[in-house]
């Protein structure tokens, strides 16, 4: 390898990771100023007195400490959504990938086709459907939904082809495994690192879920973390002078609840980066 | 679309009577399998796609109550010029979007797959991250960066003695999204394609080298056509995710002072039209409107590279 391009190469990654960068180390420095160091107008990408604990205390207490609430509603979203829908996706796409029965192509190709579905349009349909049952302005309104991942499915049935061999399936029948059993007890195992790329997925879609949330509720201490920020930036943006303050909490406010997911990422690292490849590769 | 052979040769079911006993069995728990699926799917995805093509048929006036419309719904939506104002930003975005995300991406992924060591593991975390980050947060960060009260943007403007533009006004907004989205979305595609070029055996390369390829050559002759099914795959996620652009556009919205208007993309206007003005049915026509045009657009992507790259086989 000659090194003068390797030095471009890098110089070039370098100024990438800047690019990626900036708004999150923003983030941090500003989490650190209070109101008058963020409305002083000098050095917005450096530190400038260092009021973090305030900032953090004045965060968990607001309103009775409603970020709190919001932190917890993300969380329960996220995990019952989240992981239902890898439950559902998991056991779908093994039950795609190796069992032949009779109109399994058809609507193996409605999934697929489904895939193309823009999502949110399904969300105001969804929500008058919801309305007539009952189900606006509770959690099961948002969790229900998010069950749904057709691209979920696909995926695994993918990765289900592709890591279990027909043969081991066999054997364990023959022993006498019930299906539930094999699925569980050989299936399930090998499909490890797939699950837990399906699973990161579709919390981290859950989590991340704005529109949904947004339509089917209006009680605010039901709101994920998404949606109570978005209303403090709209009451902080609506009253310029009294908002001050809660434009400092809700810089706080993004970088607290940005670091449960980049914590997930960083720990399972080795499972996703491998995981995510199955999905582009036949 | 889907193109699956009737009879998968992959899957071994050994011949004679046995296999065809065992095959009734495996069935029957196929099924038991989907099922949960299936439920969700038909609930989720079936149910609100026919209930909201039976709205849309409809509408509903404060003295006439609820009358048929028939398509009226849909000849008013593509006649309104709001939603046409929005579809054509979302289509307008769209153009420039795609291909700047995927040249970011391709470029990050090509040059990680040459680096090793402790750079490249540290970059492509670091590229990876606004994935991480909720789409209104990140849209929102770029917001105060972009604020010229607590921006950087403008102090550094200011520095050097000009005026640094409002990427949120009028004119500009287009440009501010732009970067939002690009920054948001890049790295997830580029771990894809990372991962597509970390499974083509290295071999090729080094017969590509043999015969006096450069390493640019290599790059751009062997590596992108070899992860073209990757790039089909992200290029239609991006259409169908900018497509329904509501997120950022929404966020940032209240200190946008005004440039983003209740009709911007075609899902804030159904939004605003269901959310605000209680148009259900006509909101119903504006989303399954727009899910139509997205429907044909990835349509008419799959058809053009049909031959190309085989993405959903």
């Amino acid at each position: 390898m000659t090194r003068p391009r390797h030095v471009w190469a890098k110089l070039l990654l370098l100024a990438l990771c800047c690019y990626f960068l900036i708004p999150v180390w923003w983030v941090v420095v500003a989490s650190t100023k209070n109101a008058e160091g963020l409305f002083s107008g000098t050095g917005a990408l450096w530190f400038h007195g260092f009021h973090l604990f305030d900032n953090l205390h004045a965060l968990f207490t607001f309103n009775n400490g409603e970020y709190l609430r919001w932190l917890g509603n993300s969380a329960l979203y996220a995990f019952a959504g989240g992981l239902g829908c890898t439950v559902v996706s998991v056991l779908a796409g093994y039950g795609f990938a190796k069992f032949n029965f009779r109109g399994r192509n058809i609507v193996f190709a409605l999934v697929l086709g489904s895939v193309m579905v823009p999502l949110t349009a399904l969300v105001i349909p969804t929500f008058v459907m919801m309305s007539k049952v009952g189900l606006i302005d509770t959690i099961w309104a948002v969790i229900l939904p998010s069950l749904l991942s057709p691209f979920a499915v696909y995926l695994m049935r993918v990765y289900a082809g592709a890591s279990i061999p027909d043969e081991l399936l066999d054997a364990a029948r023959i022993d006498g495994a019930g299906e539930l059993r094999t699925f569980w007890r050989v299936a399930l195992p090998l499909m490890r690192p797939g699950v837990v790329t399906v699973a990161l997925l579709s919390i981290v879609a859950t989590w991340n879920n704005f529109f949904l949330p947004l339509t089917m509720l209006s009680s605010s201490k039901l709101y994920p973390l998404t949606v109570g920020i978005g209303l403090w930036e709209q009451l902080a943006s609506s009253n310029n002078g009294g908002g001050q303050s809660l434009w400092n909490l809700i810089i706080i406010g993004s970088l607290v609840s940005i670091i449960p997911l980049i914590i997930a990422f960083l720990t399972l690292q080795k499972y996703w980066q491998g995981g995510l490849s199955v999905g582009s590769l036949k | 679309m889907a193109v699956e052979t009737p009879v998968n040769a992959g899957t071994s079911v050994p011949a004679g009577l046995a296999a065809r006993g065992g095959r009734v069995r495996r069935g029957n728990a196929g099924w038991l399998f989907i099922l949960p699926f299936l439920l969700v799917f038909v609930a989720f995805l079936v149910a609100p796609l026919v209930y909201a093509g039976y709205l849309s048929l409809w509408t509903k006036g404060l003295a006439t109550g609820t009358t048929f419309a028939g398509i009226d719904n849909y000849t008013r939506a593509f006649g309104d010029p709001s939603f046409r104002k929005g579809l054509w930003f979302v289509l307008k975005f769209s153009v420039v979007v795609i291909p700047l995300q995927i040249i970011v991406a391709l470029v990050a992924a090509l040059l990680l797959d040459e680096i090793t060591g402790r750079l490249a593991k540290f970059s492509r975390l670091v590229i990876f991250l606004p994935y991480a980050i909720p789409v209104v947060l990140g849209a929102l960060m770029w917001g105060f960066l972009y604020s010229p009260t607590f921006g950087p943007i403008e102090q550094i403007a200011s520095f050097f003695d000009f005026r640094a533009p409002f990427l949120l006004s009028q004119g500009n907004v287009y440009y501010g999204l732009l970067n939002v989205v690009t920054w948001q979305w890049s790295g997830y595609y580029m771990i894809i394609i990372y991962a597509a070029l970390k499974g083509i055996d290295s071999t090729i390369y080094e017969a590509a080298r043999i015969d006096g390829a450069t390493a640019r050559q290599i790059a751009l002759r062997v590596k992108v056509p070899m992860v073209s099914s990757a790039l089909a795959l992200i290029l239609v996620f991006s259409l169908i995710g900018t497509l329904q652009f509501f997120s950022e556009p929404q966020i940032l919205r209240p200190i946008a002072n005004g440039s983003i208007t209740p009709d911007f993309t075609p899902n804030i206007y159904a939004y605003e039209l269901a959310f605000n003005y209680a148009q259900f049915n006509y909101a119903s026509a504006i989303s399954f409107a727009l899910g139509f045009v997205v429907f044909v657009a990835v349509a008419i992507f799959m058809f053009v590279t049909r031959k190309r790259g085989s993405l959903f086989t």
